[in-house]
């Protein structure tokens, strides 16, 4: 039930914004604020139960939704996705707290986007995934069109098409491919394929598994971004207005990440291991070309977008690595990446709501000015970076870690991208917050600004020294994905002998 | 053997929907006469409603006991109730459409809804048709009226235009069809479907292949003008633009319903025994359809225009279904042809609401008025196929029929073209809530009740269909069985 709460509460609001709401942004705001924390509070609620037994579906519930062909609605939470709806139900209650001058459709907007990568994320059934995640686009469509700010040559309508057009025409063949699973093993039912391809019920040949795979991979890779899809992806970022751009960069690009290791490797063992070189080619290209453009933008949001391609593609380079830690690096990076992306964002929207300007050349010696945005600034561009103690550090290293076994070539270039991003984001803070001192006076966090962002920080440092709270939970379900993603290996795949040992001696 | 030619109560029961309609278009023309030219005509309107509904109620009556009628000629059974149920409820939004539209253009006349409930009647046999003079007679009856109704307002050149150039085209496809329907009767010495499927099922005595594929190439030449169906969609876009919307809106949706039950009745059950030849031509001709329709709507600065191409490339969607030749893929052609009518309908109804209909005229529609713009935006999202929108399960159903019929290359192309489509329907969405007002552009009307009627009942059926399609469909699906 908390699960539920987690997904009706947000939309039971967005109907309640779009429509007695609509006219006072008052009431819209507390409304929007009340669902989103409760939703909120019914994720949190959810965490003993999942942590009792991780790999098992928690919160349950499957309703019937169309007879034929059977659909279900059908949602739960295990570990890999528990934290990624704790994540999204956090940074959507922040970016509710952050749009506290919008009126109510933005409000509602901002809910019905919640509800959309919540279901993402909780679905068990492969229609009501399919559901959701176009879901998502609708609005998105609407912040991005209607309260999307022009930023260079990018226009917030040229961008807005972009990317619903990349991300539609990504998805569509994922429909296809959905039906033909279902077609085949009669049922939308994730858990239930999985158990009838475990019992040998239902098996893909590898030609059956290669373009379903690739209609699946598609769909992700245009979401995630990654290289060469990402063209959508700054103009995007930067033309969302700021508590959009906390979800957005948060969230959605997880969802195409959290697709490929929920979705592609259980499901295609054999397409997906075949890919994973050139998989894994794209990704490097991703983290170094992300991280060259990231350090010659000029502006504070299309770096953090580069940034992002970069940093998106460890978690595709981990999930491919096709080790555990990689795995589970890749998983708990996910969530670092919503929590220190949506802190760094939310600080950019702060900037440029002081300066009305996201480009960096505006900016300059702003630390003596607001010592809290440029303590809170650098704490996230340096969790971002990969600073021992903090959490994406955990992340990446074990991410490092797994890929190395499958090829020390690729853990060499992903290192690289590793330093680049600490040459991108400190140079970034130093245009920023430090030189000489401005002439005009700037304003530092308010009250409500440093609410939204003192959880993200306080995250940032929790999930570094502590990982062990979070960890576990993800890993036991990576544990079973790797088991599945080798069940239906019809061809040797060539691990050396000590990555053998070490998978052994974890 | 002597033939009673007079036709039973049962008989006469089955061909009532067809009579109350005649019925009531004599009186409506009758009624006219007491009116002089310019004015309203108060009632005419909610008369030929209850006209509709009387039609509907028959044909309810009649889909009870479904059968045959006058020597085989008809043939009432759940697949003709659908499709008379689905001609009915356009003709009713298309009434209600066209009476605030027309009063304001002072040319609201009783012809209007006579022609239209005429048109219907040719519909509504097509639908019935067990027999390929029916059907011919059917297209015809339904034909002429709509030629009539593109040209309604005589004095706007673009409608002159519009009706010509539909019946110019228009008697050539039928030509064409006429001719195919003679070639098959030469072949095969009737005219009867069951009777032609049984003689080209028999290896005996059947006649030469090549020449009865001749006689189905003809015919689905016919049917593929009447369906716009590439390599014969051309006059689409224009007559649409042209005609007046709720006119458009009407021909855009029951027509090409009527046309398309007509294509399922002659080839599922006429021409089946010979599937495996035509199935590779519809399948082309699929493909084709949906990539010119919807590669032609991306260019188009017009909406009337742009739901043009729009219409063809979804009459490229139908055809998948269609090449499917499965009772699934009929069931979906049943749905999608309902979902589409639907969201078609209320796309033309926000347009009938302005007489320029270019994008630009559109641009800040969301600050004006909010609740059209959000009700448009419904259809835009239905016709791009998103999620909890009926078009979403519409396309679902057809795509699933293909890949179970393992059509795997149509879906893929068919699903990516609708991808593409995504992109002009968007634009809608786009110029609606995101760009100015124009300078100077003229202040919207308030929609009229009615309107605003037709608009609220097609956005709830829109998001209705989306969330709960399984009725609609069940229906569907229980109305193709009885065909194959």
């Amino acid at each position: 039930m908390y699960l539920l709460a987690a997904l009706l509460l947000p939309f039971i609001g967005f109907l309640a914004c779009m429509t007695i709401f609509r006219k006072s942004s008052q009431t819209a705001f507390i409304v929007a604020l009340g669902s989103a924390g409760v939703a909120f509070l019914g994720s949190l609620a959810m965490i003993p139960e999942v942590a009792q037994n991780p790999t098992r579906i928690s919160q349950a519930l499957s309703l019937n939704w169309i007879p034929y062909p059977p659909i279900h609605f059908s949602i739960g939470a295990d570990g890999l996705s528990l934290w990624l709806i704790v994540a999204t139900t956090l940074l959507s209650l922040i970016a509710i707290l952050t749009a506290s001058k919008r009126d109510g459709q933005f409000l509602g907007w901002l809910l019905l986007l919640e509800t959309g990568i919540v279901g993402v994320f909780s679905s068990q059934d492969l229609f009501l995934f399919f559901v959701f995640f176009e879901l998502t686009l609708v609005p998105t469509l609407f912040l991005m069109g209607q309260y999307g700010k022009n930023s260079g040559r990018a226009t917030s309508n040229a961008a807005t098409v972009k990317f619903f057009i990349y991300t539609f025409a990504g998805s569509v063949l994922m429909l296809g491919a959905i039906t033909y699973l279902f077609l085949k093993a009669g049922t939308f039912d994730y858990q239930n394929i999985l158990l009838q391809m475990q019992a040998g019920s239902f098996r893909l040949t590898p030609a059956e598994q290669m373009p379903l795979f690739l209609a699946f991979f598609l769909a992700f890779a245009v979401k995630t971004p990654l290289f060469p899809f990402h063209s959508w992806q700054a103009d995007a970022y930067a033309t969302a207005p700021s508590p959009l751009g906390i979800v957005m960069a948060g969230l959605m690009g997880k969802l195409g990440a959290y697709g490929m290791l929920r979705f592609c490797l259980p499901l295609f063992p054999n397409a997906a291991r075949e890919c994973a070189g050139w998989i894994n080619g794209l990704a490097i290209l991703a983290i170094l070309y992300g991280a060259l453009i990231a350090i010659v933008q000029p502006n504070i949001k299309r770096l953090l977008a580069f940034s992002s391609l970069s940093h998106l593609g460890f978690i595709v380079l981990g999930i491919f690595s096709f080790h555990i830690n990689g795995l589970d690096g890749a998983a708990y990076q996910m969530v670092c990446h919503a929590i220190t992306t949506g802190a760094l964002f939310l600080l950019a929207g702060v900037l440029e709501e002081r300066r009305g300007s996201g480009d960096i050349a505006d900016f300059g010696g702003l630390a003596s000015r607001t010592p809290w945005l440029a303590t809170t600034f650098l704490i996230a561009a340096l969790a971002s970076s990969g600073l021992p103690a903090l959490n994406n550090f955990v992340g990446e290293f074990l991410i490092l870690q797994g890929v190395a076994f499958a090829g020390f070539g690729y853990a060499a270039a992903a290192a690289v991208g590793v330093i680049l991003s600490a040459v991108y984001l400190l140079w970034m803070y130093q245009r920023t917050f430090l030189g000489p001192n401005p002439a005009e006076d700037t304003a530092d966090l308010t009250g409500t600004e440093t609410i939204a962002i003192a959880p993200l920080i306080l995250l940032i440092f929790w999930m570094g020294v502590n990982s062990g709270s979070f960890l576990p939970l993800q890993s036991a379900v990576n544990k079973k994905i790797l088991q599945q993603s080798k069940m239906n290996v019809e061809f040797r795949v060539q691990t050396p002998a000590a990555a053998v040992e070490a998978v052994r001696g974890n | 053997m002597g033939i009673n030619m007079m036709p039973s109560g049962e008989e006469l029961l089955r061909f009532l929907p067809e009579m109350i309609l005649a019925v009531v278009a004599t009186l409506l023309m009758l009624w006219e006469s007491r009116y002089d030219e310019h004015g309203e005509r108060p009632g005419m309107p909610t008369f030929a409603l209850i006209g509709l509904g009387l039609t509907a109620v028959a044909s309810i009556i009649a889909g009870s006991n479904p059968g045959l009628a006058f020597h085989n000629m008809l043939v009432v059974d759940s697949f003709a109730t659908y499709f008379r149920l689905l001609v009915l409820g356009i003709g009713a939004l298309a009434v209600l459409t066209a009476s605030p539209f027309l009063r304001q253009r002072k040319a609201e006349g009783g012809e209007f809804y006579s022609l239209l409930l005429l048109s219907m009647i040719g519909q509504s046999l097509m639908a019935a048709s067990n027999e390929l003079m029916m059907v011919f007679i059917g297209i015809e009856i339904s034909s002429i009226a709509s030629y009539v109704l593109a040209g309604y307002l005589r004095d706007d050149k673009r409608a002159n235009e519009s009706a010509l150039k539909y019946f110019l085209l228009g008697s050539f496809a039928t030509g064409f069809l006429l001719y195919g329907i003679s070639w098959t009767y030469g072949l095969t010495g009737s005219t009867n479907l069951n009777e032609i499927a049984a003689i080209l099922g028999n290896p005996d005595i059947a006649p030469d292949v090549v020449l009865t594929a001749a006689a189905a190439a003809l015919i689905l030449a016919g049917l593929s003008f009447k369906v716009s169906a590439f390599p014969f969609q051309s006059w689409a876009p224009d007559v649409y633009q042209g005609a007046p919307t709720p006119v458009g809106a009407f021909l855009s949706a029951a027509p090409k319903a009527a046309a398309f039950a007509t294509l399922l009745r002659i080839f599922f059950t006429a021409f089946d025994p010979m599937a495996d030849r035509w199935l590779p031509l519809l399948s082309t001709v699929a493909l084709l359809t949906m990539v010119v329709g919807n590669l032609a709507a991306l260019w188009q600065t017009d909406m009337k225009r742009m739901l043009g191409y729009s219409s063809i490339a979804n009459a490229g969607y139908v055809l998948v279904a269609v090449a499917a030749h499965s009772s699934l893929g009929v069931s979906a052609v049943l749905f999608y042809l309902a979902v589409y009518s639907v969201m078609n309908f209320g796309a033309f109804a926000v347009l009938s609401l302005r007489d320029q209909t270019e994008l630009a005229d559109f641009n800040g529609l969301a600050k004006r008025q909010p609740m059209t713009a959000a009700l448009m935006s419904i259809f835009m999202a239905s016709l791009i196929g998103l999620p909890m929108t009926a078009g979403f399960f519409g396309k679902f159903y057809i795509f699933k029929s293909a890949i179970d019929a393992e059509l795997y290359w149509l879906a893929g192309l068919g699903l990516l073209t609708s991808a593409v489509a995504a992109f002009y329907y968007v634009r809608v969405i786009v110029a609606m809530y995101m760009k100015p007002v124009a300078d100077g552009s003229p202040e919207l009307a308030i929609p009229a009740p009615s309107l605003q009627a037709v608009l609220f009942i097609s956005a709830a059926l829109t998001i209705g269909f989306g969330v709960f399609p399984g009725w609609l469909l069940d229906w569907a699906t229980r109305s193709s069985g009885l065909l194959r």
